[in-house]
């Protein structure tokens, strides 16, 4: 046992940080928040020469091998830095379902381009009416004497307008999910591009008579439900880290703050009341890191066990973050409720932290399901 | 005791039932439930108080000798619960609520006469100047400066946070008119045009993406010393007045449960993949609906002191720390309901003037900015934490 970072970690997490310290300023996020696409394709192309897009990716497609531990530590630090290039979508999730779902010939086609920076991917899988179920996909892939034709509409689908091909969920003939790879600007296929809550951009997608070549469909017509759970896992744990880093930032701020600013003639951080309420938020930012740190760990554990960790952080550090945004702007007092500060943009993209794959509600329930407890999940 | 009205009280519930079922107009309700800040702008607020002034209901609280209809506790408690339960526009409470009462309590006979028919029928439309940058729960530390100049005082200094400064023509703010060893003792009460030359208004834009507050600079603003209520120096008293009216005005339980039947329906609803299937959802609503239900008893508590002349005592701290929580928790639940479409971001505002249809349900547009700017709730007339050590002094002796 040793939860010391490698040599090698470490020097991940002294270039990260100096990048984000260095590129991802106040100005820089006020000019993105007005850019069309919602992030710098020259920082992703920076992206792909620091090798972090090849992370995760396995050596024999041109990638690094790297694990969620590594994920975890520059998702950190682009939680400190607001980071909006689509790191996720493309790099976490995208080749997650690629690598356990695509054919070699697939695999070998996309992978090279996502590490070299060239290829941009969403997943679009959720619906308004599944309200998280994972399981529940109304979008229909019909097969046709080309391919197939994909029917249905997807809500939130994270840089769906940034990316060339989207990762489209839809239930086959069969009743088994397949996973389409749907090429940006399909005939039938319709966009509403909207600004995302805590930067970057997401996109409604609705589908009407898309027709696709039969290669389309990732892999070999098996269900693709289990590779699903696992690239949401795998997010939710990335995300976990980022949502550490946002934190830790919006605690540092608000102990500045506090020692700063003065009211009835002493400083904010003289009061007891302030003083627990720090201390609560400390302790709440540490659970969130441990619980960060274990979905990482276990994100490549057998099935149960690496959704469970992966529920449990996103439950635990949901909870954490929410204490932490809210007491965070309460502290700041009425300015922290302005955009004069970066304290509003830091609690808004924990608020999207929350939102994304479920809230804590639904992670103790999946949990709880998961360990047998008898819940509906 | 008896939790029902009695039939006087049923035949005026009926008549306000009329009155709102005559003059809300649909743009009106779809106004108010799209607007996601604290009040409606102007031209709605403003048309609805001319239509509760047309019936002479323009301002409930007021003595009748200044066109206050008269109400007994009651009947205030049946008005402002149907108004809530119909969804009338939220009016701008700094005339009616704030300066009036001021006004009508140590205002000059010049003062009453002028400015009091104006809050009325809505002519003048009014902002509150009190907190400062450096000046927010330690309000008496405030320091914009007004110098005696023969009939005049020069102001200069800047109050932030000032809501709808940007469309009031009035500014009610305490002043520093003497530098005194007890802060408050040098601080006066000062009626401001808007239009008078030396003032700019810069907007602040809340996370919620509205622009309903500001901050006001004050550059060598001549103001007469007419313009002054009451004495020299006593300002603090009266702004302490007003502010009890800010921290306690009574009547919010109408309010928090209309705000939960607007989630309640929306988790009801297909907009949200009918959210109330959830079983957490489910529980949270109860847990919110029974710590309305506790508001409104305690409230109906104080009303039914009022109405025998008893002083209720110094509950306006504990009700605004129930109040602004139970708000926040509300809005809270909202975002939860509404699930991922929360991370629509609509940035045009009025979101019920909008030039596209938006890509989401139009009713999910205000939830989100309805729980990021109602984090203001437990910060703006005086912080929860100050809430409690008011409390711990005033209530509990300590």
């Amino acid at each position: 046992m040793d939860l010391n970072l490698s040599d090698e970690q470490r020097l991940l997490r002294e270039s990260a940080d100096r990048f984000v310290n260095e590129t991802y300023t106040a100005d820089h996020r006020r000019t993105i928040a007005n850019d069309p696409i919602g992030f710098s394709m020259d920082i992703w192309k920076q992206f792909a020469d620091l090798g972090w897009l090849a992370l995760p990716i396995p050596e024999a497609h041109g990638g690094l091998g790297g694990g969620a531990i590594e994920i975890g530590i520059l998702m950190e630090a682009f939680g400190r830095g607001l980071v909006s290039e689509p790191y996720l979508s493309t790099v976490v999730i995208g080749t997650s379902l690629i690598s356990e779902c695509g054919t070699e010939m697939q695999k070998q086609a996309l992978l090279p381009k996502v590490a070299d920076g060239s290829l941009i991917l969403a997943f679009a899988h959720s619906e308004r009416q599944a309200r998280y179920d994972l399981v529940k996909v109304a979008t229909t892939a019909k097969r046709t004497p080309d391919g197939w034709r994909i029917d249905g509409q997807k809500t939130t689908v994270l840089d769906g307008s940034a990316a060339a091909q989207i990762v489209v969920s839809a239930r086959i003939d069969d009743g088994k999910i397949g996973l389409f790879m749907v090429p940006q600007g399909a005939a039938g296929l319709t966009s509403h591009d909207f600004p995302r809550l805590g930067s970057g951009r997401a996109c409604n997608l609705e589908l009407r008579d898309v027709q696709l070549p039969a290669e389309a469909l990732l892999g070999d017509g098996s269900d693709a439900l289990t590779a699903i759970e696992h690239a949401v896992d795998r997010a939710v744990a990335a995300l976990g880290a980022e949502a550490v880093g946002i934190m830790q930032t919006l605690l540092d701020q608000t102990l500045e703050h506090t020692k700063f600013r003065k009211q009835f003639g002493r400083p904010l951080s003289a009061n007891q009341v302030i003083r627990h309420r720090l201390a609560d938020m400390a302790m709440q930012c540490d659970e969130a890191r441990s619980m960060a740190l274990r979905a990482a760990l276990m994100a490549d554990a057998e099935p149960v066990a690496r959704s469970r960790a992966a529920s449990g952080a996103k439950a635990k550090i949901g909870k954490c973050a929410r204490f932490v945004a809210e007491q965070s702007v309460q502290l700041h007092g009425a300015m922290g409720v302005t955009e004069e500060l970066d304290i509003g943009s830091y609690f808004k993209r924990l608020l999207a932290f929350e939102m994304l794959f479920g809230g804590s509600a639904h992670h103790y329930r999946r949990h709880a399901a998961l360990g047998g407890r008898a819940v509906e999940a | 005791m008896d939790l029902t009205f009695s039939a006087e009280e049923r035949a005026f519930e009926q008549e306000v039932r009329d009155f709102i079922a005559a003059n809300l107009t649909p743009e009106m309700k779809r106004a108010t439930a799209l607007t996601p800040s604290v009040f409606s702008d102007p031209d709605i607020g403003m048309a609805w108080q001319r239509a509760l002034h047309k019936k002479g209901w323009g301002a409930p609280g007021w003595p009748v000798e200044y066109g206050g209809p008269d109400w007994t506790p009651a009947q205030r408690w049946i008005f402002e619960s149907e108004c809530a339960r119909a969804g009338v526009p939220n009016v701008n409470v700094m005339g009616v609520k704030m300066v009036g009462p001021v006004i009508i309590g140590f205002g000059s006979p010049e003062q009453k006469n002028f400015y009091l028919p104006r809050i009325l029928s809505g002519e003048d439309y009014w902002c509150q100047g009190y907190s400062e940058p450096g000046s927010g729960s330690d309000l008496a530390s405030l320091k914009t400066r007004a110098a005696r100049d023969g009939d005049d005082y020069i102001i200069n200094g800047t109050k932030i946070w000032t809501t709808h400064a940007h469309h009031a023509n009035r500014m009610f703010a305490l002043v520093r008119t003497n530098e005194t060893e007890r802060q408050q003792d040098g601080i006066s009460f000062l009626l401001i045009d808007m239009k008078t030359p030396g003032i700019t208004t810069r907007p602040i834009l809340t996370i919620g993406g509205d622009h309903e507050v500001n901050q006001v600079f004050f550059d060598d603003v001549r103001v007469p010393v007419a313009n002054r209520v009451g004495e020299e120096g006593k300002g603090w008293t009266y702004g302490k007045y007003l502010l009890e009216f800010e921290r306690g005005s009574g009547i919010a339980s109408a309010k928090l449960r209309d705000a939960l039947k607007t989630i309640s329906e929306l988790a009801e609803s297909d907009a949200t993949g009918r959210a109330i299937g959830d079983p957490d959802i489910a529980v949270r609503m109860s847990e919110i609906e029974v710590d309305i239900d506790a508001l409104e008893m305690t409230e109906l508590r104080v009303l039914s002191a009022l109405q025998t002349g008893q002083n209720p005592g110094a509950v306006s701290s504990l009700l605004k720390l129930r109040v602004s929580e139970i708000r926040q928790a509300v809005t809270r639940l909202g975002v939860d309901v509404i699930g991922n479409d929360g991370l629509y971001v609509e940035p045009m505002r009025p979101l019920y003037r909008l030039n596209e249809a938006p890509g989401i349900p139009e009713e999910l547009l205000p939830v989100v900015p309805e729980y990021l700017n109602g984090r203001a709730y437990t910060i703006f007339g005086g912080s929860s934490e100050i809430q409690r050590d008011i409390v711990a002094k005033m209530v509990l002796g300590l």
